[in-house]
């Protein structure tokens, strides 16, 4: 690592002159303002921050490929000494991809989904080497095996869909890389992928800092910062707000921001310990001002609270909700079968969250579709409350609905766009059989106990921001006067200090009224904070169960141990 | 047009309301320019004396074949009728086929949507084949043979135009109702204990049938130009009245004297059906746009 | 380096289960497809004798003939008009299951050969106008959108206009336009090339409004996606961009449209042919449906569907080939 940095920025602002305001209280500030750091060779400088902060806006900007509509101006901007050119300018296309690569996240979507990988890589050498087509082809077969894709014959005649999410990662990498350029700028890299995928991916951006090139890495994931990044920058409302060595920046942050995002990492926060709330409110250029700052909930009325861990009363009821051997296949196209699901057993005792973990296709989802009764499981009893839920029909179950509630990753898919948030709750209100003793009747005191205000109730949910629309699916899965409730995901789509406020409101409200969770995540972080006990599953089974603790201090299966080892935590 | 050609609509949305949606609306020019056309030919079709004096047959042999002037703006025939005039009250005949067709076309389009999209299997296999069968039969032939056996007129030439776009309809409603089916609101309503009954009238029917708002402006336009191609093969209303197609087939002999014979029927005719397109067009966007693409 | 979850996806693309998997859906397609064709001709059959009049006459040459009632009884007998209805029907379903066309009651010729003649000239005006209008409709999204407003206004205005215009009206607009203000081309078609330009640009022009117009709404939506960006970070030129990226993506609902516009393109043929005097499947359709030449409408009938669902299966296939995303989508 040379003294003299690769890559200079000075004063970078980026503008949107005529920003559309999408609700209420959109702040016109700058998107980015005054930003400046360096990077040297050999180094990964790593900028987070919430969305909505800038670094993205910054990343591209770099590049001189701000989105349309920004005016860009700084006050120096230069890689190797050399100062880079306005945007627009035609030498831009010599620099990038050749001296500046660029990764974006989610390679779906970040590669042409209608051309081989291969084609993509190819790009970038025939753009910027003399190569010939077949030294091309030699080259990117290469490349392909340099980031750990196996079989590059055939994976580089295959397209970004054909290729799991791991190898479509990969090849974005490569795509990235191919033309030998000094400095990497990755954008979130591998926010999409599953942990143990992420693992290897950013073994390979590791490699490349090691080999000398200089990386710009943008995330928002600190865990994946301290194992990465030689030196950090924090970014909050378009400024950088701390820089500094890695370490020393995440041992003793100087910025509140800094310290709101150390705070809202679950993974070490013992169960029941509310995570952190900032003790300011945060205003960045994305935050609508009605996005409230929940310190204080309202008690809600005529519930005693419950304790932690399971009452000697809650010990002689019935499991609220238990799968007992539960099978599943699904035929596939091509004649053989996929076994989803195989003798899964799960049981969740009531009053406690049972988390259960697994990565992308390990069945998770099937096992919460016939939880909740919108799929049958081939074989194997589901029982709700300690009777029969698995073998009912539509109409049997309707008047038990009541009972189990569900909150769904995609909060947005699950309300009909048409309706506005007091339609949709009335809606929940009125759903079924109501139950007498329910806690919450109106839509008024549904919003209060999730902290939304009142002025909400007449907007849609196109219109609100993914926190305030998972409070509304919260509030709208209380709405029946539920024991238990599933929670599918219920935060992997939120950034971190969102997720912070909703897992500490599902906490406090499981709390107050004595929920029964079976909370289900890939996030194994999330996991640990939220559950009493935890079931991992991969490849429809489930592989181990126990208590949170024992878990994640001595897992038994191999499995297990090697997610847990593949989670990225903070170094401590 | 071209949403229903390419066999996909917008998400489900909600009806129209309200005038802040129309601001947002990319060329609002031409919108403009297209509800003043539409206004006009509204006019005509409904109180043709307010925009002419005379009356579509008056035949005047000596004036037969003028151009375009202050006293015949659209020129005269080769009867002398004036142009302008017959243009004005063509517009009735036009615009009533055209509504008609398209209402002929969506209800069937409904009743065999609805059977592929809510039904089960037998029902889609059913309403899928009779589908089918309706696209693989020219849109033409089957006007045709439909004209031949029931004899040219109003009534035949809206039912066959109405026949010959309603599968188009109909596989679009099919679409989005299958897609509003396998939607997330669906199952979070059915996991919230609502019956089916409720769950279709409240969510499935308003969620994929709104957008036959959008559609029904969209394909008034075509149906209007198909109308007149039926009235071009003399197939569509009787002469003399005036029809902007027959107008077009009669002008047609006399194409190296009298282009005005041609050109001013058929501007009516392009002009009606773009505007349809671009009203139906901006409703699209407007109702994209409240409930998000 | 691997790990599982890599390797377990291979399942899914493995050559030889891909190609049973292609030709089973093959066949299921071309088995639709000759039911369609069963029943398009079932239609046809109970539809034409719905129509008024004894198909007699028309085989006589006119309600007004002079023949003898030994004559009428004799043709009855010959052509088996005789028989009930249902054992018409069958009859007539076998004969056209060995592709046996019959007698032309109005000109007592085979219909087969003769329909395919017909059908060869309008073959040939309608996939000159698909291709024109596919040709016109890139160019013109590709010159007018990502390059400002104006450009894009007038693009679309274009397209939407072209749309919105008949047939017969653009025949004859064009025919004074072209033919006589500026003589450039012959009014009504004559052998050659030279006669072929009008029909062609009179069935081309509205479809490419069609056309153009989903093909700029997805060429816009594929400017917003992610792997422009990308395309563009590597150094991609905006010419590259477009005919590399965006033109595929902008394409595909085109490809799909193609097989539904081939069948409005058979449609407005028949307009085309009489004002342009070509001959061809439309024009004989016409008058065979005036005078009730029954086994002459039944062939085009069947011609014109074959040819339609012989279109869509391939537009579907081009489509799997460019769009592989299509082919693991389960249908529903």
């Amino acid at each position: 690592m040379t003294d003299t940095p690769l890559f200079s920025v000075r004063g970078l602002s980026v503008h949107f002159p005529r920003q559309a305001s999408a609700g209420a209280g959109a702040t016109f500030a700058p998107a980015v303002d005054s930003v400046s750091f360096e990077v040297h060779p050999g180094e990964c400088l790593a900028i987070v921050g919430e969305s909505g902060s800038g670094k993205s806006v910054t990343a591209r900007s770099l590049l001189g490929l701000a989105p349309a509509g920004a005016r860009v101006s700084f006050d120096e901007l230069s890689l190797a000494g050399e100062a880079l050119p306005p945007p627009g300018s035609r030498r831009w296309r010599t620099i990038r991809g050749a001296s500046i690569g660029l990764i974006l996240q989610d390679a779906l979507v970040s590669l042409d989904p209608l051309r081989p990988v291969g084609r993509e890589i190819d790009d970038v050498l025939r753009l910027h080497t003399g190569l010939s087509h077949s030294e091309r082809h030699a080259r990117v077969l290469e490349l392909l095996e340099a980031v750990g894709i196996p079989e590059p014959e055939l994976r580089a005649r295959q397209r970004s869909g054909e290729l799991s999410g791991g190898l479509r990662q990969r090849a974005l990498v490569a795509a990235g890389i191919a033309a030998g350029p000094a400095l990497i700028i990755a954008d979130e890299p591998t926010t999409a992928l599953d942990v143990t995928v992420q693992a290897r991916v950013l073994d390979v951006l590791s490699a490349l800092r090691d080999s000398g090139t200089a990386m710009i890495l943008i995330t928002h994931d600190l865990a994946v910062v301290s194992h990465v990044a030689d030196r950090v920058a924090v970014m909050s409302g378009g400024r950088i707000v701390e820089t500094g060595d890695t370490d020393a920046l995440l041992h003793t942050p100087t910025t509140v921001a800094t310290q709101q995002l150390l705070a809202a990492i679950p993974v070490d926060v013992p169960r029941g310990v509310a995570l952190a709330l900032p003790s300011e409110e945060i205003v960045t250029a994305s935050r609508t001002a009605s996005e409230t700052n929940p310190v204080a909930y309202p008690r809600v009325a005529g519930v005693a609270e419950s304790t932690r861990g399971l009452t000697p009363s809650a010990l002689s009821l019935p499991p609220a909700l238990e799968l007992r051997a539960v099978s599943r296949r699904f035929p596939t196209r091509d004649g053989s079968a996929i076994q989803a699901l195989d003798a899964v057993s799960l049981s969740l005792a009531t009053g406690t969250t049972l988390g259960l973990v697994g990565q992308s296709g390990s069945g998770k989802t099937t096992i919460a579709r016939i939880a909740l009764g919108l799929e049958s499981a081939d074989s194997g009893e589901v029982l709700l409350d300690g009777h029969e839920w698995g073998s009912l029909n539509f109409r049997e179950r309707r008047p038990r609905r009541h009972a189990l509630g569900a909150i769904y990753q995609d909060a947005l898919s699950s309300f009909d766009p048409r309706l506005t948030v007091e339609r949709i709750l009335g809606d929940a209100l009125n759903a079924g059989a109501s139950v007498t003793n329910r806690a919450l009747t109106t839509t008024p005191e549904l919003l209060e106990a999730v902290g939304l205000p009142l002025s909400i109730r007449n907007r849609r949910p196109l219109h609100l921001s993914g926190g305030q629309r998972q409070r509304v699916a919260i509030a709208r899965a209380l709405a029946p006067g539920p024991r238990t409730i599933l929670c599918d995901e219920p935060v992997s789509s939120l950034d971190v200090s969102t997720q912070a406020r909703v897992l500490n409101l599902l906490d406090e409200l499981q709390r107050h009224l004595g929920l029964s969770y079976l909370f289900i995540s890939h996030d194994l972080g999330v996991i640990r904070h939220m559950s009493d006990r935890v079931a991992v599953i991969n490849e429809g089974r489930i592989v181990e169960t126990g208590e949170t603790a024992e878990i994640f201090t001595a897992p038994r299966d191999s499995y297990t141990r090697s997610l847990i080892s593949a989670l990225p935590r903070v170094r401590g | 047009m071209t949403e229903i050609l390419a066999g996909r609509l917008t998400q489900p949305s909600g009806a129209p309301r309200g005038s802040r949606g129309w601001r947002r609306s990319a060329s609002n020019l031409g919108v403009v320019f297209a509800l003043v056309t539409l206004a006009l030919i509204m006019v005509a079709a409904l109180a043709p004396q307010l925009l002419t004096t005379g009356q579509p047959n008056d035949v005047a042999p000596g004036d037969a074949f003028q151009g375009p002037s202050p006293e015949h703006f659209f020129g005269t025939d080769e009867s002398g009728r004036d142009v302008y005039t017959r243009v004005v009250f063509g517009a009735g005949n036009s615009l009533l086929i055209g509504v008609a067709a398209t209402v002929v076309g969506l209800s069937l389009a409904l009743l065999l949507g609805a059977l592929g999209g809510l039904g089960n299997r037998l029902g889609d296999f059913v309403s899928t084949r009779i589908v089918e069968v309706m696209f693989a039969l020219p849109g033409l032939l089957l006007a045709l043979v439909f004209i031949a056996i029931a004899g040219p007129g109003v009534v035949t030439s809206t039912v066959a135009v109405g026949l010959s776009t309603a599968p188009g309809y109909a596989r679009i409603i099919r679409s989005q109702l299958r897609s509003v089916r396998n939607a997330g609101y669906v199952e979070a309503a059915t996991v919230l204990g609502h019956s089916r009954l409720r769950i279709t009238l409240q969510h499935i029917l308003p969620g994929a049938l709104s957008p036959i708002f959008v559609l029904a402006t969209l394909g008034v336009g075509q149906a209007i130009v198909w109308a007149s191609s039926l009235g071009f093969l003399g197939l569509g209303v009787a002469p003399p009245a005036a029809e902007w197609g027959a107008m077009l087939s009669s002008g047609r002999t006399y194409i190296d004297v009298a282009w005005w014979l041609t050109v001013f029927p058929g501007l009516a005719i392009v002009a009606t059906a773009a505007s349809f397109t671009v009203l139906g067009r901006a409703l699209n966007a407007r109702t994209r746009q409240e409930v998000g693409k | 380096m691997t790990d599982s979850s890599d390797i377990s996806t291979d399942r899914r693309t493995s050559t030889p289960a891909k190609r049973i998997r292609t030709l089973g859906w093959l066949l299921r397609r071309i088995g639709g497809g000759v039911f369609v064709l069963w029943m398009v001709a079932t239609v046809i059959f109970f539809a034409l004798r719905l129509i008024p009049g004894d198909p007699i006459d028309a085989i006589l040459g006119g309600p007004g003939s002079q023949a003898s009632a030994e004559a009428v009884e004799k043709i009855r007998l010959d052509y088996g008009l005789d028989q009930n209805l249902i054992v018409q029907y069958f009859l007539a379903m076998a004969k056209l299951a060995v592709a046996d066309f019959g007698t032309s009651y109005a000109l007592k010729i085979p219909v087969a050969p003769y329909v395919l003649t017909q059908l060869w000239s309008t073959l040939v005006l309608t996939i000159a106008a698909l291709l024109v209008a596919w040709i016109f409709a890139l160019g013109l999204t590709l010159a007018t959108s990502g390059r400002g407003r104006l450009a894009r206004a007038v693009g679309s205005g274009l397209e939407l206009v072209a749309a919105a215009v008949p047939h017969f009206w653009l025949a004859s607009l064009l025919i004074i336009v072209l033919s006589n203000t500026l003589h450039w081309l012959p009014p009504i078609s004559v052998a050659g090339p030279l006669g072929l330009v009008l029909p062609v640009l009179t069935l081309a022009l509205p479809l490419t409004g069609f056309l153009g117009q989903v093909m700029r709404e997805s060429l816009i939506n594929a400017y917003e996606q992610p792997f422009v960006l990308s395309a563009r970070a590597r150094g991609e030129s905006e010419w590259g961009v477009r005919l590399r990226h965006v033109l595929r993506h902008a394409a595909l609902p085109g490809i799909s449209l193609s097989g539904w516009a081939f069948g409005s393109l058979l449609s407005g043929a028949v307009v085309v042919e009489t004002i342009f005097a070509r001959p061809g499947l439309g024009r004989t359709l016409l008058s065979a449906v005036s005078i009730r030449d029954i086994p002459v409408v039944t062939a085009v009938a069947l011609l014109s569907a074959l040819t339609f669902i012989l279109m869509t299966i391939a537009t579907d296939v081009v489509d799997r080939i460019v769009d592989p995303r299509l082919t693991k989508v389960s249908e529903q």
